[in-house]
């Protein structure tokens, strides 16, 4: 059983999301991800600025067995991406919702209701 | 359902992710296999490769037919226990499967990959006509490796004295059988180390035994980083069919004398020696961060393009190292193809690691 805190909001392909209170978007992968990824080496992180619609590629985590790519959750600028990640993408393992990959400012916060909660993505994951 | 070894139940009790190897339901980890890793270079670890296909050679034959089955020379094994690294190859030089063979009291065992049993035992069923020999395979029997620098010294303090005893006789690349166990200073890590085939039904309780001493479990996925930094071909990756071994760093495998033993593949590779060898495996070691994988293309300025055969990050060296098969005039540089950027690698000799020590 992983670890799915009940105040984010999952995609299908495995990143949370957290609203805060600025109304920007935080991103990072499951509990679940990190699991079935394996031991996290690299983290491929998108530049500052770029501009992402829901579902693009905006970075890849790669871990011993394999290159995973991370999708945007939801439109909208990068406003900031955790640089930590270059010398410790092992955090991703040891606390994925503590260590985020990327922050959002998003182009229609509306977006997130198409997100799954809590229960939809335990559902999703079948657990 | 993929096949299971005796040790399947252990491996699920012990928190192993189980994957698809070959058709087997294999750990692949237990945990972390970076940790698995470093476990195994700086202390010791036990690995379940009873998926292995394990084959006995008897019959009065049994020589002269492996001196024509593989490329290098069974002759060069003059007593019993001692082992040698060949290639089998088809007519054209490919390569069928890589193995370790070794001299018995009454003729000689075969250990081959577990993916190629069935591509093996056909093609050597199909070299047998004409030969007093008998293929005896043993899927009774359960092969456990445990690897690392102190490998030796804990499993002699679990075994009876004459087990023991001969672990700390064996040389390296050596092995003796002692009641039902055949016990051989062998692996696929470039540390020191046994791998022991025993009776399955004594396996799990020897394994438990191992674990208990404190001996970690290491799946298969800390096998395979282990081997690419010891610099060891994986057959399927590295080597395959439509590979010659003088283009995958096994030239050194390849027994040339005496002149009248005509292996099969000798026609071809003396063709390909004749004509120039056009290919060479080398080492690729990854400065800046990312990770190599099998099958990126590797372009060297003013001579070629080759392929990544092998790739991952290397849990000693923190960086990322690859095998692959480039133009024979690759020097020491050369760039690598990831995700649409060009990266600069080093070249090196492919061996990594050795014995816990870094070599690049």
């Amino acid at each position: 059983m992983s670890l799915i805190p009940a105040e984010l909001r999952f995609a299908e392909s495995h990143e949370w999301s957290r609203l805060e209170t600025d109304g920007t978007i935080t991103v990072g992968i499951s509990d679940h991800a990190q699991e079935a990824l394996g031991d996290v080496v690299f983290v491929e992180l998108a530049e500052v600025g770029k501009v992402f619609a829901a579902g693009d590629v905006a970075g890849v985590v790669e871990s011993v067995k394999a290159a995973s790519d991370i999708y945007a959750p939801v439109s909208g600028e990068v406003i900031a991406v955790n640089e930590a990640l270059a010398d410790s993408p092992e955090g991703l393992n040891e606390a994925p919702y503590d260590n985020w990959i990327f922050k959002l400012k998003p182009t229609n916060t509306a977006e997130l209701e198409k997100l799954l909660d809590a229960a939809g993505y335990k559902a999703a994951i079948g657990e | 359902m993929g096949q299971r070894t005796p040790l399947y139940d252990l491996h699920l009790a012990l928190g192993a992710k189980m994957v698809d190897f070959g058709g087997w339901d294999m750990p692949l980890h237990y945990g972390s296999q970076v940790e698995e890793h470093h476990e195994v270079r700086r202390d010791c670890g036990v690995f379940d490769v009873s998926h292995m296909t394990v084959i006995d050679i008897e019959g009065h034959q049994a020589k002269e037919w492996l001196q024509q089955l593989l490329a290098n020379d069974v002759d060069r094994l003059n007593t019993p226990g001692r082992a040698l690294y060949s290639a089998m190859l088809n007519e054209q030089g490919g390569v069928v499967d890589d193995m370790i063979v070794y001299l018995m009291p009454e003729g000689y065992r075969l250990i081959v990959n577990a993916a190629t049993r069935d591509q093996d035992l056909a093609w050597m069923n199909a070299q047998r006509q004409g030969y007093d020999v008998t293929l005896i395979e043993r899927p009774e029997l359960a092969l456990l490796a445990v690897q690392g620098p102190q490998a030796r010294h804990k499993v002699a303090e679990l075994v009876t004295q004459a087990r023991s005893q001969l672990i700390h006789q064996l040389k390296p690349f050596e092995a003796q059988s002692n009641g039902d166990w055949f016990i051989a200073r062998t692996g696929y890590t470039g540390e020191d180390g046994l791998e022991i085939l025993l009776p399955a039904d004594q396996a799990p309780a020897f394994f438990n035994e191992l674990v208990g001493a404190g001996i970690s479990p290491i799946g298969l996925g800390a096998r395979d980083t282990l081997r690419l930094e010891a610099g060891m071909n994986l057959y399927g990756q590295d080597i395959h069919l439509g590979v010659s071994p003088l283009c995958a760093n096994m030239a050194w495998t390849i027994a040339w004398q005496p002149e009248s033993r005509q292996f099969i593949g000798r026609h071809a590779l003396e063709a390909e020696k004749a004509k120039g060898v056009q290919f060479k495996l080398v080492g690729l070691v990854l400065e800046e961060r990312g990770v190599l994988r099998a099958h990126q293309v590797v372009r060297i300025a003013d001579v070629g393009e080759g392929e990544i055969t092998s790739g991952s990050f290397s849990p000693t060296l923190s960086k990322s190292i690859a095998l692959a098969r480039v133009p024979i005039a690759t020097a020491d540089r050369a760039e690598v193809e990831i995700r649409g950027k060009w990266y600069p690698v080093r070249v090196v000799k492919p061996t990594f690691v050795r014995l816990g020590k870094a070599l690049i």
